[in-house]
């Protein structure tokens, strides 16, 4: 959605992703780059790569 | 719920349970302090009587009608639904391993989790058949799932690396007999990488983590051989070649930010500055009362520096200059999915850490605590009730994570941090927590700025692992 006052940047399908998600095929964060600090948000999702 | 901030000239509001991301005019933002889960379709009296001598009635009234549509959408105050899945949450197979194949190392970095390499239990490699035994675990575990995912950390995995190749080659010996499919990662300091171990780590590794503070006098103030050297000459030269040989598996190089160079964003352009472009430096995770500890009273400075660095990159990326910042990374459309952020990283449930001795811990940073064996390779044991209690710990059952904005980006935290520093696993560590914030708080504000500025393809197209800011 686009108007004089507000942009939103993105789709909103969270709600979505939960009907249809938990598949545990994705990445544990801690195996990415961490291993001290939990960032759950920037991993990928196996089913949309 | 939502969440709104200005940040480097943008008014941004998080619609918590939806996800969305709205940048907002000043008329909007100043608005938005009169809706909420009640909003109705009419203007508040209110919003006319105490911002009718800023904006005019017309605007004020266009502006209402605009938030009310995302009400209405689902955008904008959006119900929380999602505990009713929380409460569903059960034992999920084990599909990620860290193992600890080496519990020696050739450094003695003063901030060490790991109690510089021994984890307080003295210095051992892990022999091969402890090594299979893990891999044979995992696949025994792991029920359906396909992909498994093996982290050879320590200690310094190099040091034990024969160890590294042929539990490697016994993992894929056993791919198709069990239908998996085995990721590696390795974790290094790179002392001993030679050209051996870069062939086999970039032909077989899919994640390579490669230790490095940034600045040379910031990495060799704490990154240190056991007589006191510095490590960064010795090892700039072999990442740099492992790097330019690396084709399109990911790698980060990844260091840690303490007291010390609170002024990190330096470092970050360091790393750049070398020919690196997948980044991440991460406040160091100590005892408060250490010299270098990142403390509560800092968190001024850092949310400056964060802020900084973003404002950095930004400027980089609009000048086609592409680096990833690991902790800038969000994917607001394609992440991953509400259930998988419900209970994040997973530890003790699809995640474990192995041990030399073949003990089994929720994850490597629990390794060396006895009240969190969960059990032992060699006489098969492994304590299911600890595990459905972290299958169990969800950002429902976290007091402290249940009302808040960034439960869905966090997912409730690091369990082991909580475990140190607050004594439970499910109380957040609020140091933490408020630099996770401010780390997401930049990440959607670079969102919006290349939003704005129409480069919102934000990667360079070649090497992007994609998720990315």
């Amino acid at each position: 959605m686009e108007n004089k006052h507000i942009k939103t940047l993105n789709q909103a399908n969270l709600k979505q992703s939960a009907v249809k998600g938990g598949c545990g095929e994705c990445q544990a964060s801690c195996q990415s780059a961490c291993k001290t600090s939990c960032t759950v948000a920037n991993q990928k999702c196996e089913k949309k790569q | 719920m939502i969440h709104k901030y200005r940040l480097n000239g943008y008014n941004i509001c998080l619609d918590v349970h939806s996800g969305a991301v709205h940048i907002l005019d000043d008329t909007a933002y100043d608005i938005l302090d009169y809706c909420s889960e009640n909003m109705g379709k009419d203007v508040p009296e209110k919003v006319y009587e105490e911002l009718g001598g800023k904006y005019e009635k017309k605007e004020i009234e266009e502006t209402y009608a605009a938030l009310y549509e995302l009400f209405e959408n689902g955008q904008l105050f959006s119900p929380d639904d999602y505990e009713q899945f929380a409460d569903m949450m059960t034992r999920a197979p084990v599909k990620s391993m860290c193992i600890n194949i080496s519990h020696d190392c050739n450094l003695r970095c003063e901030y060490c989790f790991a109690a510089k390499g021994d984890f307080g239990q003295g210095r051992c490699l892990m022999p091969l058949e402890t090594a299979k035994k893990a891999i044979d675990f995992i696949i025994a575990n792991s029920g359906t799932r396909k992909n498994l995912e093996v982290d050879f950390f320590g200690g310094e995995p190099l040091m034990n690396f024969d160890v590294v190749k042929k539990t490697v080659e016994y993992a894929r010996g056993l791919e198709d007999k069990y239908n998996k499919k085995f990721r590696f990662t390795i974790t290094t300091n790179g002392i001993l990488l030679d050209d051996d171990k870069m062939e086999f780590i970039n032909r077989e590794m899919n994640n390579v983590v490669l230790s490095l503070d940034g600045r040379k006098e910031v990495n060799d103030r704490l990154r240190v051989t056991p007589n006191g050297k510095g490590s960064y000459d010795a090892i700039v030269p072999a990442y740099q070649k492992l790097v330019s040989q690396r084709t399109d598996k990911d790698y980060y190089i990844r260091g840690t930010f303490t007291k010390y160079n609170l002024d990190f964003t330096n470092d970050v352009l360091h790393m750049h500055s070398l020919g690196f472009d997948q980044l991440s430096i991460e406040p160091v995770v100590s005892d408060p009362k250490l010299d270098y500890s990142i403390k509560y009273e800092d968190l001024p400075v850092v949310f400056e520096e964060y802020e900084k660095l973003a404002k950095t990159i930004i400027d980089s990326r609009k000048k086609g200059d592409y680096y990833n910042f690991f902790h800038f990374m969000i994917d607001l459309d394609q992440g991953p999915c509400a259930i998988k952020r419900l209970r994040g990283c997973g530890c003790g449930n699809e995640y474990v850490a192995v041990t030399p001795q073949g003990d089994i811990y929720p994850c490597h940073q629990f390794v060396g605590n006895e009240d969190y064996k969960m059990g032992n390779l060699n006489d098969g044991t492994f304590n299911t009730d600890m595990k459905n209690m972290f299958a169990m710990s969800t950002v429902y059952t976290k007091e402290n994570c249940r009302d808040c904005w960034a439960k869905f980006y966090c997912s409730g935290g690091c369990n082991a941090n909580n475990f140190q520093y607050e004594g439970d696993i499910r109380k957040s560590h609020k140091t933490s927590c408020e630099l996770e914030k401010k780390r997401l708080e930049c990440a959607i504000m670079i969102k919006a700025a290349l939003a704005e500025s129409g480069d919102e393809t934000d990667c360079d197209g070649e090497d992007c692992i994609c998720s990315c800011l």
